[in-house]
C-alpha cells in the first residue's frame, strides 16, 4: 500500500505512534508544494490533516487535494473542539474528523474504517523491500524467499525500519518507537538488536541496515542517493 | 509482554513447529531441557510447566520438590540444526515456585535479582566474553588425547578441517541471533577462540549456554569432540573466558571519564577496586572445578595476581585502550573466569563485587606496570598484591566467609554450591594420581 499523506511536517509524536502501531507508511508534508513533490508514483493512499496548529494552511491543503481530477480520499481531519465551527461549509473537504486530545485507538479505527469504506483494503498486510518481505498478518518475515526466524523484538524493529526505507533514525527514536518509552536499558539495546538482525539477515543482506555515522541507522537506500 | 507470547504462538503455528524445548540451567551450569508440544505452549506461558526438580543439581530442597518452568518468550528461537521436516524451537525458562514466586535455586533468577539491584541504582550491565575451547579427535578420556591440527598419523587433520568447523559454528550462532567477532589463535594446538558481541548480561548468560551447546553440537556432527574443560593439556595454556564488562547509566557509559588519567570515572574505578578486593571470594564461582586451578598457574598467560593494568596479560583486570573519542566503549576485561563456569552465577558475583566497590567508594590501587611474572613473592607482597586462590579448596574457604557472595547467590545456592564443591574436592583429594605413582612408587 502507498503511504498516507500527513500534515504538518514534522508529524506530531502521538500521531506517529498511532500510524506506526497500525503499520501504516506515511510521509509528512508541510504544504501543497511538498504534498505534490513527495507524492508516490501511484498516488497517496489517503490523508490525515491535523488542523490545530496551522488551520489555514491545513484547509487550503484539503481543498487542493479535493479539487484534483480524482479527488483524494479518504481524508481525515484532526482538530480541537474549539475548531468545530470551522467545519461549517467545508463538508466536502473531508470524509471524517477526529477531535483532540486523541483517544487511544480512535484515530486508528477511523482511518481503518475510512479505508474500508473507500475500498482501499482493510489494513496493510505486506511490507516489501527488495528481497525482504514482511507479512504483518502472520508475523512472518522472509528474505529471498527463505523464512527469517526472528524474535519478537527483532521482528518489530525490522518492521519499523522496513516501513520507513531510506529514513535515518537515531537510537533514541528507535528505542521509543519500537520498545516504548518505559523500556529501560538505553540505546545500547538498539545496537545489540541491530547486530542480531544483521547476523540473521546473513552476510549477503546485512547491509540492508546501514549505520549512519554518529546519527543512527537507516534501512535501505538513502532518500537522496541511489 | 502479552504481544511477545502471541508472536511466539503465531510463529509456532506458521512455521509448523512440532516440538518446543524448554531450557534452563542447573546450579553447576549444565543446560537442562524438556520438550513440550505446541498445544501446551500457551498454557506454559500462562501457568508454567510443573516438574519435579529434585534430581536437578542444586534444585533439591527439603519440603516441596515440584517447581514451575515459565518460558521467557523473548528468548524463543528456532533451532537451526533441527530436522527440516519437523522444525524444533527452544525457549529459555525462569524457574518458579508453585505459587509463582522466583525459585531461589534457579541461576537465571539469581542473575535477574542481581541485575535488579544494579538497576535500582540506575545501572544496566553489559558483558562480552571471549570463549576458548579445544577440539579433539575423540571424546574418550581413557585414550590419549589427539588435538585436531596436531595429529601425527592422519594428515587429513588439516587446518581446513578446523576452519570448516569454525565456519559452521559461527554460521549457526548467527542464525540463533548470537553475533560473533571471532578470532582463531594457535597458542595451543587445536584451541579456538570465538568472541561474542556484547549484550546485556542476562541475554549474554543465555548466549553462553547456547554457545557451548552449538560448539559441541557442530563438533559432534563432524565426528570430533569439543571441550570447555579449563585445562585439558598439561603442557599448553588452558581455556579462559576473559569477559569484558561495562555499566551504563541510561545511554552513558558509567565507566568513562575523559578527565581522568586512565579515562575511568569514579564508578569505573570503584567497580575495578571492588572486583579486585573480592576476586578471591568469587573465584570458586568463576572457576568452579578442580581442573580450573590447573589453568590458573604462572607461565600460561593466565592471571594470578589481583591487580589491574592497561594492556597487561598477567593481571586479573585489564583495561583495554579505547580510541580517542570512543569513550562509550570503555570497559574492563576480567580475565579469571573459565568457559566451564555457570555464566548466570559468574556474572552475578562479578556485578555484586563491582557494585560493592562503587557503593563503598573503594580506592583504586595503583596500576601495575611491571610484568608480575617477573616479580618475587616478596616484591609482590610489598606492592600489596595478592593472588587468586591456588586450588578449589582455597577458593571455597575464601567463598565460605564471604557475605558478598552469600548475598549475591542467595542462601539456597550458596549453601548447596559449597556442599557440592566440598564433596568434589574430597573426591579429588583421595585420588592417587599417575604423578604420584611415577614419582614415589619406586623410590619410596
Amino acid at each position: 500500500m502507498e503511504p498516507l499523506l500527513v500534515f504538518p511536517d514534522p508529524v506530531p509524536e502521538d500521531v506517529i505512534a498511532v500510524l506506526d502501531g497500525a503499520g501504516y507508511a506515511y510521509r509528512g508534508c508541510a504544504d501543497e508544494a511538498t504534498a505534490t513533490a513527495r507524492e508516490p508514483e501511484d498516488g497517496w493512499s489517503g490523508a490525515v490533516v491535523i488542523a490545530t496548529d496551522y488551520p489555514e494552511t491545513a484547509f487550503a491543503l484539503c481543498r487542493t487535494l479535493r479539487k484534483r481530477d480524482v479527488p483524494l480520499e479518504p481524508l481525515l481531519v484532526v482538530l480541537s473542539p474549539e475548531q468545530l465551527p470551522d467545519l461549517e461549509l467545508r463538508e466536502d473537504l473531508f470524509d471524517d474528523f477526529c477531535l483532540l486530545p486523541l483517544r487511544a485507538g480512535e484515530l486508528r479505527r477511523r482511518v481503518e474504517h475510512l479505508f474500508w469504506r473507500t475500498g482501499r483494503g482493510t489494513r496493510p498486510e505486506l511490507v516489501e523491500y527488495g528481497p525482504l518481505l514482511l507479512n504483518l498478518e502472520t508475523y512472518q518475515a522472509a528474505i529471498g524467499g527463505k523464512p527469517l526466524d526472528l524474535t519478537y523484538m527483532e521482528y518489530e524493529l525490522l518492521k519499523f525500519l522496513a516501513s520507513h526505507p531510506g529514513k535515518v533514525f537515531t537510537r533514541e527514536t528507535l528505542l521509543s518507537r519500537v520498545w516504548g518509552y518505559e523500556y529501560y536499558g538505553g540505546a545500547r539495546t538498539v545496537d545489540v538488536h541491530i547486530r542480531r538482525l544483521r547476523a540473521k539477515l546473513g552476510e549477503e543482506h546485512a547491509n540492508l541496515i546501514q549505520t549512519v555515522r554518529s546519527v543512527g541507522y537507516r534501512f535501505g537506500q538513502s532518500r537522496w542517493g541511489l | 509482554m502479552e504481544r511477545q507470547q502471541e508472536y511466539v504462538l503465531r510463529t509456532v503455528e506458521e512455521r509448523g513447529i512440532r516440538l518446543i524445548r524448554l531450557w534452563f540451567t542447573d546450579v553447576l551450569g549444565q543446560l537442562k531441557s524438556f520438550a513440550i508440544s505446541p498445544a501446551e505452549l500457551e498454557g506454559a506461558f500462562a501457568e508454567g510447566m510443573q516438574f519435579d526438580g529434585s534430581s536437578i543439581d542444586g534444585f533439591s530442597r527439603k519440603q516441596e520438590s515440584d517447581v514451575l518452568a515459565r518460558p521467557d518468550a523473548s528468548t524463543f528461537e528456532l533451532l537451526p540444526w533441527a530436522d527440516h521436516d519437523s522444525p524444533t524451537a527452544r525457549v529459555f525458562c525462569d524457574i518458579e515456585n508453585l505459587d509463582g514466586s522466583p525459585f531461589d535455586g534457579d541461576p537465571r533468577q539469581v542473575l535477574r535479582r542481581n541485575l535488579e539491584v544494579a538497576r535500582a541504582k540506575g545501572f544496566s550491565f553489559f558483558a562480552a566474553p571471549e570463549m576458548e575451547f579445544f577440539y579433539f579427535s575423540h571424546g574418550d578420556p581413557r585414550r590419549p588425547l589427539e588435538p585436531l591440527d596436531n595429529g601425527s598419523y592422519f594428515d587429513l587433520t588439516t587446518a581446513d578441517a578446523t576452519g570448516d568447523l569454525r565456519k559452521q559454528t559461527i554460521h549457526t550462532l548467527e542464525a540463533l541471533g548470537i553475533p560473533v567477532e571471532y578470532s582463531f589463535h594457535e597458542d595451543a594446538p587445536s584451541q579456538h577462540e570465538i568472541d561474542l558481541r556484547y549484550t546485556d548480561a542476562l541475554t549474554m548468560a543465555d548466549n553462553v549456554m547456547t554457545f557451548r551447546l552449538v560448539v559441541r553440537q557442530i563438533a559432534l556432527a563432524n565426528g570430533v569432540h569439543a571441550t570447555f574443560m579449563p585445562k585439558p593439556l598439561r603442557e599448553v595454556q588452558g581455556s579462559g573466558m576473559h569477559t569484558h564488562f561495562s555499566l551504563f547509566e541510561g545511554d552513558t557509559n558509567a565507566f568513562h571519564d575523559p578527565g581522568n588519567e586512565y579515562g575511568l570515572s569514579k564508578v569505573g574505578r570503584g567497580f575495578i577496586a571492588g572486583l579486585l578486593r573480592h576476586a578471591p571470594e568469587i573465584t570458586a564461582v568463576t572457576n568452579q572445578w578442580v581442573n580450573s586451578y590447573k589453568r590458573l598457574v604462572v607461565g600460561f598467560e593466565a592471571p594470578i595476581h589481583t591487580s589491574w593494568a592497561r594492556n597487561n596479560r598477567s593481571v586479573v583486570i585489564n583495561v583495554p585502550a579505547h580510541k580517542r573519542g570512543k569513550g562509550e566503549s570503555t570497559r574492563i576485561e576480567f580475565r579469571a573466569p573459565d568457559p566451564a563456569c555457570n555464566p548466570y552465577l559468574a556474572f552475578s558475583v562479578v556485578l555484586a563485587a563491582g557494585i560493592k566497590g562503587i557503593e563503598e567508594g573503594y580506592d583504586l590501587p595503583p596500576e601495575m606496570l611491571a610484568n608480575l611474572y617477573d616479580l618475587t613473592e616478596e616484591e609482590l607482597l610489598a606492592e600489596g598484591i595478592g593472588t587468586l586462590p591456588a586450588s578449589l579448596a582455597d577458593a571455597l574457604a575464601a567463598m565460605e566467609g564471604s557475605e558478598l557472595v552469600a548475598a549475591a547467590l542467595g542462601e539456597h545456592v550458596f549453601e548447596w554450591f559449597l556442599r557440592n564443591k566440598r564433596a568434589e574436592w574430597q573426591d579429588y583429594k583421595t585420588q592417587v594420581t599417575q604423578f604420584e605413582l611415577d614419582r614415589y612408587f619406586r623410590t619410596l
